[in-house]
Order: structure tokens, then sequence, then C-alpha cells
């Protein structure tokens, strides 16, 4: 032990050291936050309240408000969030409860690989191939069959709150599955045994056993996609058409939050322009921070080791 | 604290930078930003210029005029790119003098993705300006079906697309639109990016161009050149003399024609709505944005190089990719301009 | 529970059982399409010219996207220098000293991070390179995708590094081995396979990333000579052409878009290998 002196001082080097880079990610979190909301005060401490509550978007008269990025950003994460949760839930469920273990496992494989796929691939395909289609096909028979309801009336323009509703719920589906998955594997095999041998269907061990269990979990599951649905950007930029304008109509082309960062901050003519975008991004990261704390403490709370990197 | 760690970061950056100076070349990269509008033609330029002198290399992000206007005034770039020229209040907020230099003419033209209608359709400037007002909002609208007997007109929907972006081809377009109809003076008005009525947007001349060739029953407003090389049909407008007017070369070339007579000395001048029986009605200069006093030696220059080069070799490629050639009088006057650069 | 009639139940059963395998079908249906385009439209459209050209001016055909290619390793290959040992060390410290109230919080931090837009990130690089440094340049594009490496990294490693058996560990710090030492010579070396795994997991991720590089990076249409110049990226071009009217260069994304998803796919099959071969 002779050498223990030197290192414990060695220890205690190195656990400095490498506190000192783990602390980096809290560092990164703070920085962000300060640096938005200081690039964000000009445009604060001028439009106060009615940057959230008006409508007006005018780089020219330097008039900015807010209402419709976050009309259209609430809108699709929320209804792509209503169509995808039950598509995954049965997904996962369908993984873990249903299949044969090799074709569970290779649809898991496959819900991976795609949860992998950059936003602007999905973009690329949604606007070459899947918006020409919505146009000639879904879009005209919606207006010609359902065009007496007020959220199917208009022109078929293609690009629409409607193609970035489906091409987010194409991308949040696979997050979605996999996380409930995750959490549907940490049911105690017990519970789901024990109400088997009691008799009871396949479904009823589901609907019994395996749900209650996983279900803040799968809730966690549910709001870490809406926040990715909140923040996706790229995809989203290509499909939804860009108008800065509330219309109930799904086939009205709308704007979110994140887009209109994505096209204007680049070209921001005005210091003006530039903090009234910075502001967005401080709504957009306040409110994935609220969402992403939400989603971690009800996973945290169902899988203490739970695994990072998942999303 | 936040202070010290954005320094440090900087600090860290400038090092690394420094890092890789050493083995940067003797090439030097002049940085250019701004309009959409002439894009396919400074590209072209830019990438014949480069086997011209090899010593240089021009990168030019066609981010908008908006964004060129931006990026020049903050001094992020070397040169910056616009159809809107700079207003007063614009010129003041840059560090040092701005100098417009016009490089060439160009029109926007009404395009359209019609099935069935290939070609020529006819617009009065009001019909136009009620499109893009939500005004006219079926193609088989009596008031187009007037101008266009014999045209086998649909009953769909117009869809109106327009830029998303802040932009001079916008502003040339609602520069006319303006002149043409009181509604549009008043409720809407001109400039980069305005508050459209209606429609969808598009990143750019391309993300318009695009956008149209993706969607049936479009309408919107490019620079000829997008629409030709896209083979998208344009519109044939109604002038200010009542003819209706095919754009081209030289149908632009007309438009300024009387504009050029009194040309300012700082090319701030609009050419839209000009009189003449072959003048098309939407028309507009494009400058490239520099400062009077380059703070880069070797760049300032290379770029008055290049300058006088587009003035003269390459003004010729410009007709043949749908640009109109500075008139004489204009060259003349930008040679002097370009030589008060000083580096 | 109130005894139903069993052929109430089995229907119940029965369509419970439909529904999953209908929903399965529904979420695949459109990825297999997407994928399928993205096969025969990138392989119809790639040449050797796609990884050796770079963009011809518009309306030109033929042009490739070399220099996006490069742009991106390099700026992955930089951002990978400063994010992989932050991430590595930091996942060090949560294994080795863990398991205080700080420990906790800097997991949940790392988690929340992973959830915030990078379009964000990309914002913050811009206020705190691009605007002092006057510039776009690879350099702000490196650091957007270094602060979206390091949670994913620290969050991945630490994973590894706790399936490492407690037994090795204690072996080594009995025999009078620091902790640091033992951390170093054992602990990550055992799990070295494991940290690659998220080492490859955190490259796949941020190498499909085009928000937080079009205000930093920006792009070049040719090669870029200094780091503190706007560099080409393969992502941000693939969006470029994609809104872009051009054929030429829709093909060009295609081709580009293909590259990239068997890159990630390769980086997801690897990680996926190695994670496997170590714990099997």
């Amino acid at each position: 032990m002779q050498n223990s002196a030197q290192g414990i001082k060695g220890d205690a080097i190195f656990r400095g050291f490498t506190l000192l880079l783990a602390c980096s990610i809290i560092v990164i979190l703070l920085l962000m936050t300060a640096e938005m909301v200081k690039e964000s005060l000009p445009a604060i401490s001028r439009f106060g309240w009615r940057f959230i509550s008006g409508s007006t978007w005018d780089a020219v008269q330097e008039e900015f408000a807010s209402l419709p990025y976050l009309y259209g950003s609430i809108v699709s994460s929320i209804l792509a969030i209503l169509l995808a949760t039950p598509l995954s839930i049965g997904t996962a469920l369908f993984i873990t409860e249903l299949a044969p273990r090799k074709v569970g496992a290779a649809t898991a494989a496959l819900v991976e690989l795609l949860a992998a796929i950059p936003s602007v691939i999905y973009g690329l395909w949604g606007i070459l191939v899947m918006t020409p289609w919505l146009q000639s096909t879904i879009q005209p028979f919606l207006i010609e069959h359902f065009g007496f309801l007020p959220f199917f009336r208009g022109a078929p323009y293609g690009v629409s709150m409607l193609a970035a509703v489906f091409i987010l719920m194409i991308m949040i589906v696979p997050i979605i599955t996999s996380i409930t998955k995750e959490v549907l594997m940490a049911v105690p095999s017990s519970q789901k045994e024990a109400a088997i041998a009691l008799g009871a269907t396949r479904w009823e061990m589901i609907r019994m056993a395996v749900l209650p269990y996983g279900r803040s979990g799968i809730l966690g599951a549910v709001i870490l996609g809406l926040g990715r649905a909140i923040g996706e950007t790229m995809a989203v930029t290509m499909v939804i058409g860009n108008t800065p304008k509330i219309s109930l109509s799904l086939l009205s082309p709308a704007y979110t939050m994140p887009s209109v960062i994505a096209n204007e901050f680049a070209e921001t003519t005005t210091k003006m322009h530039a903090s009234a975008l910075m502001e967005i991004g401080l709504i957009l990261l306040f409110v994935t921070l609220v969402i992403n704390f939400l989603a971690r403490m009800l996973l945290w709370s169902v899988t203490r080791k739970w695994k990072g990197g998942v999303a | 604290m936040f202070s010290t760690i954005r320094k440090t970061v900087l600090t860290l950056a400038l090092l690394a930078s420094v890092c890789v100076a050493g083995q940067a070349s003797a090439e030097t990269l002049i940085n250019g930003a701004g309009a959409t509008f002439p894009y396919p033609l400074y590209s072209k330029w830019f990438s014949e210029y480069a086997k011209i002198d090899t010593s240089v290399k021009f990168n030019y992000q066609s981010i908008g005029s908006g964004g060129g206007i931006k990026q020049i005034t903050a001094g992020t770039v070397d040169f910056g790119a616009s159809d809107k020229f700079l207003s007063d209040a614009e010129l003041k907020a840059a560090p040092g003098k701005l100098l417009h230099i016009p490089t060439v003419m160009g029109a926007v033209v009404v395009t359209y993705n019609l099935p069935g209608v290939h070609k020529g359709l006819k617009l009065r400037s009001s019909d136009v300006a009620d499109i893009f007002l939500g005004k006219i909002t079926k193609w088989n609208d009596k008031r187009i079906a007037d101008d266009n007997p014999g045209v086998k007109l649909p009953n769909e929907s117009i869809i109106v697309v327009h830029r998303s972006d802040g932009s001079g081809t916008t502003s040339i377009f609602t520069d006319y639109l303006s002149s043409v109809n009181q509604e549009w003076h008043g409720k809407v008005g001109k400039g980069a990016s305005v508050n459209w009525p209606i429609g969808l947007g598009g990143k750019g001349n391309e993300g318009v161009a695009g956008q149209i060739k993706n969607t049936k029953n479009s309408i919107g407003y490019v620079e000829l050149a997008y629409a030709f090389e896209n083979k998208l049909p344009y519109a044939t407008l109604m002038n200010k003399n009542g003819k209706f007017v095919e754009p081209s070369i030289k149908t632009t070339s007309a438009a300024a024609a009387g504009a050029v007579k009194h040309m300012p000395a700082d090319y701030r001048v609009s050419l839209v709505n000009q009189p003449g029986d072959d003048a098309y009605p939407i028309v507009g200069f494009t400058w490239l944005v520099v400062y009077e006093h380059q703070k880069d030696a070797v760049k300032g220059k290379k770029l008055v190089e290049f300058l006088n080069w587009e003035l003269h070799k390459g003004q010729k490629m410009a007709a043949g990719m749908l640009y109109a050639p500075l008139p004489a009088p204009v060259v003349k006057m930008v040679e002097k301009t370009i030589k008060t650069i000083k580096h | 529970m109130i005894l139903r009639s069993i052929t109430l139940r089995r229907t119940a059963n029965l369509s419970a059982t439909l529904l999953m395998g209908g929903a399965t079908l529904l979420v695949l249906l459109p990825l297999i399409i997407i994928f399928y385009h993205i096969v025969k439209m990138g392989i119809s459209s790639i040449s050797l010219d796609f990884f050796t050209q770079i963009p011809k001016p518009t309306g030109e055909a033929g042009g490739g996207m070399a220099n996006g290619i490069a742009g991106s390793a390099i700026m992955i290959g930089m951002a990978s220098l400063v994010g992989l040992p932050i991430g590595i060390f930091g996942a060090v410290y949560l294994t080795e000293y863990g398991t205080g109230k700080l420990a906790t919080a800097i997991r949940f931090c790392a988690d929340v991070l992973s959830g915030i837009p990078s379009i964000i990130t990309g914002m913050v690089a811009y206020s705190m390179l691009v605007v002092p440094l006057k510039g776009f340049s690879a350099l702000a594009g490196s650091f957007a995708l270094s602060l979206i490496m390091i949670p994913i990294v620290l969050r991945t490693t630490e994973e590894q590094l706790k399936m490492v058996p407690a037994t090795l560990r204690e072996a080594s710090l009995a025999l009078g081995v620091p902790l640091w030492r033992t951390s170093i010579k054992v602990t990550l070396r055992s799990a070295l396979t494991g940290v690659i795994t998220g080492v490859l997991l955190a490259i796949a991720r941020v190498a499909g990333e085009t928000a937080p590089l079009l205000f930093t990076a920006l792009g070049n249409q040719f090669w870029s000579k200094k780091l503190t110049e706007p560099m080409a990226a393969l992502p941000l071009q693939i969006f470029n052409f994609a809104i872009s009217p051009y054929e030429d260069w829709h093909r060009l994304a295609w081709a580009g878009a293909l590259v990239l998803v068997v890159l990630m796919f390769g980086l997801s099959l690897a990680a996926r290998w190695l994670g496997r071969s170590k714990h099997s």
C-alpha cells in the first residue's frame, strides 16, 4: 500500500476531472436557456404578452406576434399524437405479447432502425411523394365527402396541416413504439403468468396485468413523442406550406414554431426580427423542457435503470 | 459566469481555427449571400470565373434578398445581393458606405401549373391582383375566361403560391401589384415580405417553382429563368399601355428604356409598370451590394476584378439565361462606380 | 370478476389480436413505402460522380455531393473530438461516483437535454459563434453538433459501463490499483465495445441532423478550405435540393438520402452487433 497516498491524490484529481465533464450537461442546459432568454429580451420587452396573443407577423412594419405558429405547432402535434398513440401501443403489444419471439424481434429491430432515419429524409419523401399524392387523391375525396365540415374546407393544396400531421405521425410512431416496448418488457412476468393461470385470455391478460402496470410508462412515452413532434423541424417545414394563418381547415397550409425559425432565422433583416424568432425559440425551449421533464419523471418512475439515448 | 463560458467557447473555437489555418491554401474565398432571383446566372458566373482566375472562389448562398441585406450589414459576408434596393434607413444602419452595383435586369413572371393550359394564359393586371387577394378563386372565373377565349379553363380552385422568405422578387412583384391595384396598395402594400391574404409559402424562387411544379392548379411568381428552366408556363400580362406582353429579354429591356434616361447615381430605381407598348410590367434590376471601403485588400482587389469581368464578359452570358443585360449607358455609369471602390 | 360468456371473451380476444396486428401493419406500411422510394430513387440516381463531384450549377446535368459528404465527415469528426471525451468521462463519473443528488440531476438533465429540438441548439451556436466570429463556419456547425452529441454519449456509455461486473472492479481495487486507474484500465476497457456502441449511435444521430446546421455551417457549393468558412453538409444539401424545382437536384437528393440511410443503418447494425456479441 505504499502508493496509496499517490493513489488517493490521483483519485481526487480523477474524480474532479470527470465531475467537471459530467457537470457540463447542466452547464449546457443552463447556458442554452440563458442564451435564448438574453437574445429574446428585446422582443419580450417590446411586445410583452401581445407576442403570444396576437397574430401579425410583419417584418416590414416590425410587428411580431406568434399565435399562428403556436397554433400550428400545437394542432399538428396533438393530432399526430392522437393518431400515433393507438398505433404505437398496438404495435408494442404485438411485439411483446403477441408475435412469436422471432417475428417480434424483427419487427422491433425494423421499428428501431426507422426511428433512426433523419428528419430531412422524411421531408424529402413528404414533399416529393406524399404531398402530390394527397393533393390528387385524399384531399379531393375529403373535400367532396366531408366538405360540409369546417375541417375539410378549401382548395386541395397538397402541402397543408394534414400533410404535416401525417408526416409527424409516421415519424413519431417508431419512437413511441420502441419506448412503450421497453416499458412493457419491464412488466414482471409473474403478473402475466398469474393472469394466464387464472384462465384469462391473452387480451384479458394484457388488459388486467400488462396495461395497468405500464400505464405511467406508456404515458411517458406518449408525452416524449409529443415533445418530439413539437420540436420536429425539417420534415414539417417541407410539407406544411409555410403560411402563418390560423384556419380550422386541415387542408389549409399552416406554419409551426420550428419551421418559421428554420425559414427566417438566417435571413432576418432587423435585430427585432431576429429577437422575435429567438423568443419563438425560447417558447419552444420552454414547452419542450416542460414536456421532457414530465415524460422523464413518468418514465423514471417505471424503471430506475432507464436506458439513456432512447429518444 | 455565462459570459466567461461564452468567451471560453469563442477562444477555443478561434484556437481551433488557427490550428488549421496553417494548412489553408493561397486561394481566396469570397463569400456572398442574398437574392435567389439572379442565382442561376450568378452560379454560372462564379463557376466560369473560377476557371479564369483560379486563385479565387466565390461562394454564393441564395438565401433571399432580405438575408443578403442583413448579412452585408452585419459584415458576415463580403458582398450582398438583392433585387430590392436598400432604403435610406437600411443604408444608415450599415457600418460603412454601401454601393449598389446593378448586374442585370430580370422579369418576374406569373407562372402556373394548369393541366391542359401549357402556354400563354392571358391575365390583366387587375385580375392578377384579385387572384393574390383571394377575390378570384376559381380558374374558370369569368374575368379570366373573358381574356382567354378558346382556352379550356378547369372548374378548380386556384392555389396561390408565394414566397415565405424575405425576397426581392416579392418586393418587385408587390411593387407591381401596389401600382396596379388600389386595394392591394391599401391592404397589403409592397415589401420584401408582406402579409399575404391567401396562399402557401415556398422558400426562395426555387421553393416557389418547386411548389408550383408539385401542385396542380397552382399559380405563383418567380424570376423568368426559373420558369423557363423548369418548363413551367407563364402568363402574358397586360401592360400600362393596355397591350398583352409576353415576358422576354426584349420586353424586359423595353421596360428599362424609359428609366435609363433618369438613372439616379446610386441606381436605386424601380422599373415596374413602365409605359411603352413593348414594356413587360414586372421588371427589376438586381444589385450586388458592396462596401465602398474594402477591409481586406486581397479580397477587395479580387472582388473589383470580378465586377469588371461580369460587367463586360459576364453580361454576354446573361441573355442565354434569360436575364436582360444592362443598357449601354448604365454599363458606362457602373464602370465609374466600380472605380470608386477602395481596397 | 363477473364471468362473461366464453364466446364473448373469445371474440374480444380475437378482435384485440386483430387490432394489434392491424396496428403493426399500419405502422410498417408507410415506413416500407418510404424505404422503397428511397432505395428505388436512390439506386437509379447514384453513380461514381455522386461521391467525387461537387454540385453543378442549376440546369446542368450531373454533379455529385462530394463536398457535402466530406463536410459532414469533418464536422462530425470535430464534434466527436469535443463531445466524445466529455460524454465518456462524464459517464465514468456517474458510474464510479454517481450516487448522490448531483448525479441524479446530471442524468435527468442529460435525458431532458436530448429531447430539446436541435434547431434551438443551432440558434444558440449562432449567437455564440456565428455572430462574434462574423460569419457562418464549419466551426459553429461542429459546436452545435457536439452539444447534441454529449448527452447521448453520456447516457449510452453509462448504461454500458454499468454492465461491467462489480467483481472485476473489486478485484482490481483489492490489488491496490487506485480507483482512477481501475476506471480507465478495467472498467472502460472491459466495456470498450459497449462504449463504441454508444459512440456509433451518437454519430448516427448527429449525421442526419439538418436543423442545427442551417444557420451555423450554412452550406457551400464548393470545397471549403478553412474551418472558419461556411461548409457543405450532406443533410443540408438534401434539404436544399429537395425543395428546389430541378429534377437533377431531386435525383441528387434521393441519392444523398440513400447514402445517409445506408450509413445510418450500417452504424445502427454495427452498434447492435457489437452490443450483442458482448452480452450473449
